[in-house]
């Protein structure tokens, strides 16, 4: 009845990954059945993605084997995947937006007679492939960038499909739609799950998980936790086995003498294309986390307070008076800071030299202070420990953790009265990372409001003296310092209480 | 289906070809002449058709994502090369034909091969190639040589009723093209490396067929300009692709017939569009006997003012997840810890 057979589809034994000495999975395995919807979860860097660009043949194993009906296989290229039966959806789309829906799902083995393409074969076939899914609304002829994202996504796992795939991994599928859309999706998969496709399905939301899967696997930090029956499991147990670690005990203690002051920054019904009924407000000396899952909304929040893509609704109060930036120059006059997500291509320029990029914002929006502020710089720096050979060094060449101390140093030259920080931590060192956590304490308690957005829930947990969770556009609640992960990735994900379940 | 679909970008350049005819017939009239007399129609074919080889090669070469600036000095090598060859003799049209188009498809293989195979960009691929021609011809021809016989000397002379014979080969090889665009393996494959040539790859496509494919078209169409300005001037002159200018007024004529410069994206029959555009602006400008060089500042116009219409147009496209229009919303007050 429920077609899961015996004998495995896939069978992945002792799979390893390393990059750059770096292991990101270490003997991993899993089987996967036909007409099985397997759950794959595990937190942000768990290594969910990296084992199914193995699977797909994009990244190389270093160890382990993978077996298709029993046979062991060996994928250099995605192409192979595909003709073993195992097509990916990946996250990201791999559409050509401006081609029509049947050049895309045909791209590169298009239907021909003789030398010439049959579009009308190809057509037909598209609208087939399309039925089969249960989809009546997508035309073939028509262009993949008039099409909703949900009915992009619907092409992308229909691409998967027309390989005559008899496994399909989606990593995400859903991330990028909104409610009614999901049902959608839904019943793609359980439709292809009916055809005895074997699915493996990477998602961050809990609800999709149990709703849809037969077996769930936990991944964290690169190992299996466990594999289990979704019918043995509840969202509370579930959570447990992504988190089951203790919170690092390397987070700076709050600088004495730090007391919460007035509301910095006040926002009230605050909205925009991707945010909605935002209300949060930021007192001196706080450090307010922002948690979510990616695509909840944490970067478009603080993308909003400055003015990047700025609020369209609500009110905004900054120190007290009515302010709602419309552009970053006009925040950073205001003295908000943002330290974005992306360092490379948002945060410096990489081929001028550390003086430079420190000096980049002060130059730019406050010319007259740039002799000041240059001679205060080299001071700026040495408290941030930056090690560096001098201050004509292009930032490229100095690592991660030095340069996220060159963005600081760049943003404390306008002695910012709001910071906001989008993933301050990401991709430096342990080092570096207790630098900037100490430099948050110390912004904090000169009395500034630090807004931080984070990945990582044990930072968020370590240093933050309230969150916030952002689900979907909107903020899902608010938690007091000293919550627990759990919570956490309760709001995140929507998961439903304990008591809730049968 | 909507019977009112979006204007494509081809839609806008046959609009601004029908404005600009219209702008012709009462410029010309008023200076007391017909725009569509028969002999003024045959000047604007003849016009399009150079460009119109260059341009349709141009065509294919952006959508892969490259570009030729090497077209003015092939352009020029093949009209010496035939000129040469033929040296008068009807006997030799054939070899002289040949031949040219031969050194034409080495030359462009030459830089599909840089461009996909060595990574060189193509501006600066066919800027290389391109000079070491231009270096070739400086060194080897003091000026026009060769001599191209009568009977070849017609094909840019005669036409059939008011079209002549050069635009009607220029048409047919666009045909050609088109169809190789819309309707085989390597059309489609030319848009996908173009658009993104990571799809591409992952769809399983070898993306160095199609940048190849697209340099050696562009450059035999190079060389078919170059016979045809062979047989209209009866001799093969060095400088006669780089006095055109075809290399940027073929790039031109691309955008303007609605490609994207960075791929991907555009129609062949946009580029004829652009090029009839140009063929007539050009034609408009000297029957009025307008100073020449305000004709480049016309054509200036018109490509930024149709790029910046195109670039308009395109949204980037991210969907809104709330309704952005201001509403009021019931405001669930947060305020936890603090």
């Amino acid at each position: 009845m429920n077609g899961i057979l015996h004998r495995p589809v896939l069978r992945v034994t002792g799979l390893s990954k390393a990059f750059f000495g770096v292991p990101v999975l270490q003997e991993v395995g899993l089987e996967l059945r036909a007409g099985e919807v397997h759950g794959l979860v595990g937190e942000n860097g768990a290594g969910k993605s990296t084992l199914m660009k193995l699977l797909a043949g994009v990244y190389q194993r270093d160890a382990g084997t993978i077996e298709i009906d029993g046979e062991p296989v060996e994928f250099h290229h995605p192409t192979q995947a595909h003709l073993a039966g195992l097509s990916t959806v990946f996250q990201e789309f791999n559409l050509l937006p401006d081609r029509t829906v049947a050049e895309n799902i045909y791209l590169g083995r298009e239907p021909r007679r003789g030398l010439l393409v049959d579009t009308k074969a190809m057509n037909l076939r598209t609208s087939e492939l399309l039925d089969q899914l249960g989809i009546g609304n997508i035309r073939p002829t028509a262009a993949v960038s008039s099409l909703s994202v949900a009915q992009q996504q619907i092409v992308e796992i229909a691409k998967a499909v027309s390989y005559d795939a008899r496994i399909i991994s989606m990593d995400e599928p859903t991330a990028a739609l909104a409610g009614a859309e999901v049902e959608l999706l839904y019943a793609i998969v359980r439709r292809l799950k009916e055809r005895g496709t074997a699915i493996l399905y990477v998602s961050h939301r809990l609800k999709e998980i149990f709703d849809l899967c037969d077996t769930i696997t936990v991944l964290k930090d690169g190992r299996i936790v466990g594999t289990q029956p979704a019918a043995e499991l509840n969202d509370a147990a579930l959570v447990r086995m992504m988190v089951g670690r203790p919170i690092s005990a390397y987070y700076p203690e709050e600088h004495p003498g730090t007391t919460v002051g007035r509301i910095l920054l006040s926002i009230e019904g605050g909205g925009n294309h991707q945010l909605d009924a935002i209300d949060l407000d930021l007192r001196a000396g706080e450090i307010v986390g922002v948690a979510g899952l990616q695509g909840s909304g944490r970067t478009e929040l603080v993308e909003a307070i400055f003015g990047a893509a700025p609020f369209t609704r609500g009110r905004v109060e900054l120190d007290g008076q009515p302010f709602t930036a419309t552009s970053p120059r006009e925040a950073i006059r205001r003295r908000i800071a943002l330290i974005t997500e992306d360092r490379k291509a948002q945060g410096l320029s990489l081929n001028q030299s550390i003086l430079n990029n420190a000096l980049g914002v002060i130059r730019s929006v406050f010319p007259r202070r740039t002799p000041e502020a240059r001679a205060a710089t080299p001071g700026i720096l040495s408290s941030l420990e930056v090690v560096a050979r001098d201050l004509d060094q292009e930032v490229q060449y100095l690592s991660g953790g030095n340069q996220q101390k060159v963005v600081l140093a760049k943003w404390l030259a306008i002695d910012p009265l709001v910071v906001l920080l989008d993933e301050p931590t990401r991709g430096i060192d342990v080092g570096a990372k207790l630098a900037v956590y100490n430099l948050m304490r110390a912004l904090a308690a000169e009395g500034r409001a630090l807004l931080m957005v984070s990945s990582e829930l044990p930072e968020l947990l370590g240093m933050s003296s309230r969150i916030v969770v952002m689900r979907d556009g909107r903020i899902a609640g608010g938690l007091p310092a000293g919550a627990s992960e759990e919570q956490v990735l309760q709001l995140a994900t929507g998961a439903r209480n304990e008591t809730a379940l049968p | 289906m909507k019977i009112t679909s979006r204007l494509t970008s081809t839609h806008i350049v046959y609009l601004v070809v029908l404005l600009t005819i219209i702008a012709g017939t009462i410029l010309v009239a008023a200076a007391g002449r017909s725009f569509f007399s028969a002999g003024n129609i045959s000047s604007i074919l003849t016009g399009t058709s150079v460009l119109g080889f260059i341009a349709i090669g141009q065509t294919l070469v952006i959508l892969v994502g490259s570009l030729d600036l090497s077209v003015p000095y092939v352009v020029s090598l093949s009209s010496l090369l035939a000129a040469g060859i033929m040296a008068n003799q009807p006997a030799n049209i054939l070899p002289g034909v040949l031949l040219a188009l031969a050194v034409a498809a080495v030359i462009g293989l030459i830089n599909g091969l840089v461009v996909s195979g060595l990574k060189v960009h193509g501006f600066i691929a066919t800027l290389g190639t391109g000079l070491i021609i231009s270096g070739y011809l400086a060194t080897n021809y003091k000026g026009s040589s060769g001599q191209a016989p009568l009977s070849f000397r017609l094909v840019g002379a005669t036409g059939l009723g008011p079209v002549p014979i050069s635009t009607l080969i220029m048409l047919a090889c666009a045909a050609v093209v088109l169809l190789v665009l819309d309707r085989t393996r390597l059309g489609h494959s030319m848009y996908a490396v173009g658009g993104d040539i990571n799809v591409a790859r992952m769809s399983g496509i070898r993306t160095s067929t199609p940048i190849i494919a697209a340099h050696i078209i562009c450059s035999v169409l190079a060389g078919m300009a170059g016979l045809l300005l062979a047989a209209r001037l009866g001799v093969g002159s060095p400088t006669i692709g780089s006095q055109g200018g075809y290399d940027l007024l073929s790039i031109a004529a691309v955008v303007l017939g609605g490609t994207l410069l960075a791929g991907g994206k555009g129609s062949l029959v946009g580029t004829l569009g652009g090029v009839l555009i140009f063929a007539m602006i050009d034609n408009i400008m000297s029957v009025l006997q307008i100073n020449p060089f305000l004709k480049d500042v016309v054509r200036g116009i018109v490509i930024v003012a149709a790029v910046a219409v195109y670039a308009g147009r395109r949204v980037v496209n991210r969907t809104a997840r709330f309704d952005d229009t201001p509403q009021e919303t019931v405001s669930t007050r947060q305020e936890v810890g603090a």
